[in-house]
Parts: C-alpha cells; sequence; structure tokens
C-alpha cells in the first residue's frame, strides 16, 4: 500500500471482497441472447474458466464479439460445440473448422450467423466502445465489401469509413495477475482485446492466474484498472498450445 | 534445387532494409527472416502485440504466454514491447510498418489484392490483413505465380478485395514485378523461365523493364 491511500471503494455497493467469486457465481446474471465480447487471440488470453462455466450453464442464442473462433475445444470454439452461439462478431475463422459447418447448415436452430470484421477494426470499434465515442474513420476497407453500407467520409483527401462502437452486456478477461479491487497486468501476447473489452462491457469477470492483495501490483504496471472489474475468478491456467 | 518457396522468401528478403519494421504473414513469409542478407536486421511486428518478436521458441523452453499470429510459441528479442490490439493496429495503420509481406489468392494490374475470402467455398476472414496492406508503407506479395496452372496475376481480381490499388511488388518463383500507374513491369525473371513462360503464366499484360535482370 502506498503512504495515505485508502483501499479502494468498490462500485455498485459492493465490499471488496465480494468481486472474488467461483466462475459459477460470475456468470450466474449472464442469460439466454446476452451479448459477451471475450478477450484473446486464437485462445491465446482467453479465460477458459469462464468459458467453462458458461459451457456448464448452457445460456443459448450469444452474440459473441472476440478476435476468432478459437478452435474446437478450446476458447469460444467450445461454446461454438455446445451450439451456444447464435451470431459471432471475429475477424478470423479459418482455424475453426466448425464455423463454416454451422454457417451452412440447413438446420435453423443451429445455424450461425457470422459478421467479419477487419481485426484493426474490431479492436478499435471495441476501444470507441469503452471510449465514450460516437465511431471513428479508417481507411481500411474502403472499396471492398466491408464498406457495404457505411457512410463514406472524405478526409483531406482521403476516404475513410465511419465504424461504430462495439459495447456489450458482459466481457470475459484473463488476467495475468489480478489483485482484489481487479487491477490487472497481462503477460506477453495474452492482452490482445482484454484491456478494450474490460471497458466496452456493463459487467466484467476477470478470469485469473493469479490473484494478489491490493497494493501488490506497482501502479506503474496496472494496464486495466480495477474499476472496470466486477468480478475476480481465481484458478485460470496458463495457456497452451 | 532449393524448395520454391525458399526461392521465392529469399528473393523477398533481399527487398527488406536494415531496420525496417516488418510483419510477415502466416506460411511462406514467415520464412523470409530465415534468409536476410548479411548486415540486415529487421525489427519483426505481430499483431496479436509484439514489437521485437525473435525466432521460433525451442521445444522445452517455450514460454506459453507467448504466441505469433498463427498461436505458434515464439521468442522476444531484447529491446522488444507487448501491446493490445488496438495499439498494434494503431502502430499498422498510421503508417509505421515499413513493410508487410503476405499471400494472395488474386492480385491485379491495378494493384488490387484479393486474400481473404472464396464466396461459397473458403470464408476464414480477413484477419489483420486489410489493415495490415492499408497501413503499411510497402506491400510485397510472396506467392507462387499460378495455382496449379490457374492465373492468379490477373487483368481485374474476380474475387472479392482485399483492398484496392495497395500491391507495391509481386515476387513469385517465376521473378518479381512491380506495379506501376501504367500496369504490371516485369523487372527480375529467374534461371529456367522465359519472358514468353512468365506471360503465359500471368493473365495481366507485362510490361518490359528496360533493365530486366535474367538469372
Amino acid at each position: 500500500m502506498f503512504a495515505g491511500s485508502e483501499i479502494p471503494k468498490v462500485r455498485k455497493g459492493k465490499t471488496m471482497k465480494e468481486k472474488i467469486m467461483t466462475a459459477a457465481e460470475a456468470v450466474a446474471g449472464i442469460q439466454d441472447g446476452a451479448t459477451i465480447m471475450v478477450g484473446g487471440f486464437m485462445a491465446c488470453g482467453t479465460p477458459e474458466i469462464l468459458i467453462d462455466a458458461l459451457v456448464d450453464k448452457g445460456v443459448k442464442n450469444l452474440t459473441i464479439i472476440c478476435n476468432d473462433a478459437g478452435v474446437p475445444g478450446r476458447g469460444v470454439g467450445k461454446l461454438l460445440s455446445n451450439g451456444q452461439i447464435k451470431t459471432l462478431i471475429a475477424s478470423h475463422v479459418g482455424l475453426n473448422p466448425e464455423v463454416a459447418q454451422r454457417m451452412n447448415t440447413e438446420v435453423t436452430e443451429d445455424k450461425l450467423e457470422c459478421i467479419l470484421v477487419p481485426q484493426g477494426t474490431l479492436a478499435e470499434r471495441v476501444r470507441a466502445g469503452g471510449a465514450g465515442l460516437g465511431g471513428f474513420l479508417t481507411p481500411t476497407g474502403v472499396g471492398t465489401i466491408v464498406a457495404e453500407g457505411k457512410q463514406v467520409i472524405h478526409v483531406d483527401g482521403r476516404d475513410y469509413l465511419l465504424e461504430k462502437p462495439l459495447k456489450a452486456d458482459f466481457a470475459l478477461i484473463r488476467g495475468s495477475v489480478t489483485d482484489r479491487f481487479g487491477n490487472t497486468t497481462y503477460n506477453g501476447t495474452t492482452r490482445t482485446f482484454n484491456p478494450m473489452m474490460a471497458a466496452a462491457a456493463n459487467y466484467v469477470i476477470v478470469g485469473a492466474c493469479e490473484i494478489v492483495e491490493i497494493g501488490d501490483i506497482d501502479p506503474n504496471n496496472v494496464v486495466t484498472s480495477g474499476i472496470f472489474v466486477d468480478a475476480i475468478v481465481g484458478g485460470e491456467k496458463p495457456w497452451q498450445i | 534445387m532449393a524448395d520454391i518457396k525458399e526461392i521465392i522468401a529469399a528473393r523477398v528478403a533481399k527487398e527488406l532494409k536494415d531496420g525496417d519494421v516488418v510483419n510477415l504473414g502466416i506460411g511462406l513469409p514467415t520464412m523470409v527472416a530465415n534468409f536476410l542478407p548479411e548486415g540486415v536486421s529487421i525489427i519483426l511486428q505481430s499483431e496479436n502485440g509484439i514489437m521485437g518478436m525473435g525466432a521460433a521458441a525451442e521445444k522445452g523452453r517455450e514460454d506459453v504466454d507467448i504466441v505469433n499470429a498463427g498461436a505458434q510459441y515464439v521468442t522476444v528479442n531484447p529491446g522488444a514491447m507487448f501491446f493490445d490490439s488496438a495499439t498494434s493496429f494503431g502502430i499498422i495503420r498510421g503508417g509505421h510498418v515499413d513493410a508487410t509481406i503476405l499471400g494472395a489468392l488474386e492480385v491485379d494490374q491495378h494493384g488490387n489484392l484479393a486474400n481473404w475470402i472464396v464466396p461459397g467455398k473458403m470464408v476464414p476472414g480477413m484477419g489483420g490483413a486489410m489493415d495490415l496492406v492499408v497501413g503499411a508503407k510497402k506491400v510485397i506479395v510472396a506467392m507462387q505465380h499460378t495455382q496449379k496452372g490457374a492465373h492468379k496475376i490477373l487483368k481485374e481480381c474476380r474475387l472479392p478485395y482485399t483492398a484496392v490499388g495497395v500491391v507495391d511488388m509481386i515476387i513469385t518463383e517465376m521473378g518479381v514485378m512491380e506495379v506501376t500507374p501504367e500496369g504490371i513491369l516485369l523487372t527480375e525473371i529467374n534461371e529456367g523461365y522465359t519472358i514468353e513462360d512468365v506471360q503465359a503464366a500471368t493473365e495481366a499484360e507485362l510490361m518490359m523493364s528496360p533493365n530486366l535482370k535474367e538469372k
């Protein structure tokens, strides 16, 4: 702890202690039809224990916003295999063959809607959602099918697409080290979409590899502030190929 | 005789300058790092959040939290940095990457690129490709000249675009081409091929560089 500091108050009337809970408790509020952001890139940086809890809960018709579809048996791939995703908003789904199967199925209740967004645009849309922006202008996608239905705005001799922010009901974040307030660090390439998603969702759950006391993380190294975090679940395992 | 992919990767490597910040696509482009000329050291950017990516990690010595954009364990070099995806694509779109090297399904004489979707057949998604080719200062397509004999270097792309007017250079096993406002300029032909061979394998009409190098 830093001299003269006070333990931060937790919003929404909860005490500090109440942020730490089981995975089942953390996902208890997630209902059918929810929109959920999931951090990670090819499941590196995805909180598997929270995904597992959603699989156990069995909620359906989810809209998942994630960089990719993971792979079968890993990351959001588990939710896909379990038939829980109705709409997937992602930049790349090629490494999970189940996506193509479900997009092309004749069985209506299994049919997946997949909305592909350029990776940089997806990251920035999530950032805009958390940062209070009404959108942003990007040159990415101009002249392609990504531009269909979007406003093209000409600025200083160049065309840009107006891309709108993305928000979600929930975000599932993976922290390498998280303190009891929710301050979080991310090791290596596990950071990916996690920090932006933590700011863009109403209820944010961190699956943490390690939970430490408040003050144990040097403020210089905190990437995601605890103010964004509603629930912390320990026991996240190191990612492995 | 060296593998075709190695021939292409080795030639691409000669386009890179010491100190360049480079993003390499998955597959053949990744091999370019193995063929850098003596004295040329580049800084690899990986769109999943690394500046200063190193070689593949040795088996048994992997850091499980460090992977490349193909989800393979890699190392990082001294001076490296990790960042989130919004920062990563700010670097890319912001023009801070000197060169991106990637494969293609089709390229055309206007520098249009198609490499992310075959409607009805293959829908892998664009990943970071649309941002990379729009943002990088130089876009080099590294690929086999034809797909089992079918033309890939076309008058007009038939597949949906990744981006329009972005390709600077095409390097194949047959040679090297530059995309100019007038069309595709053949600048080098590899040993074993004639101008007629290259033109026959190319739908777009090639212009010949006055300094055409034949190897």
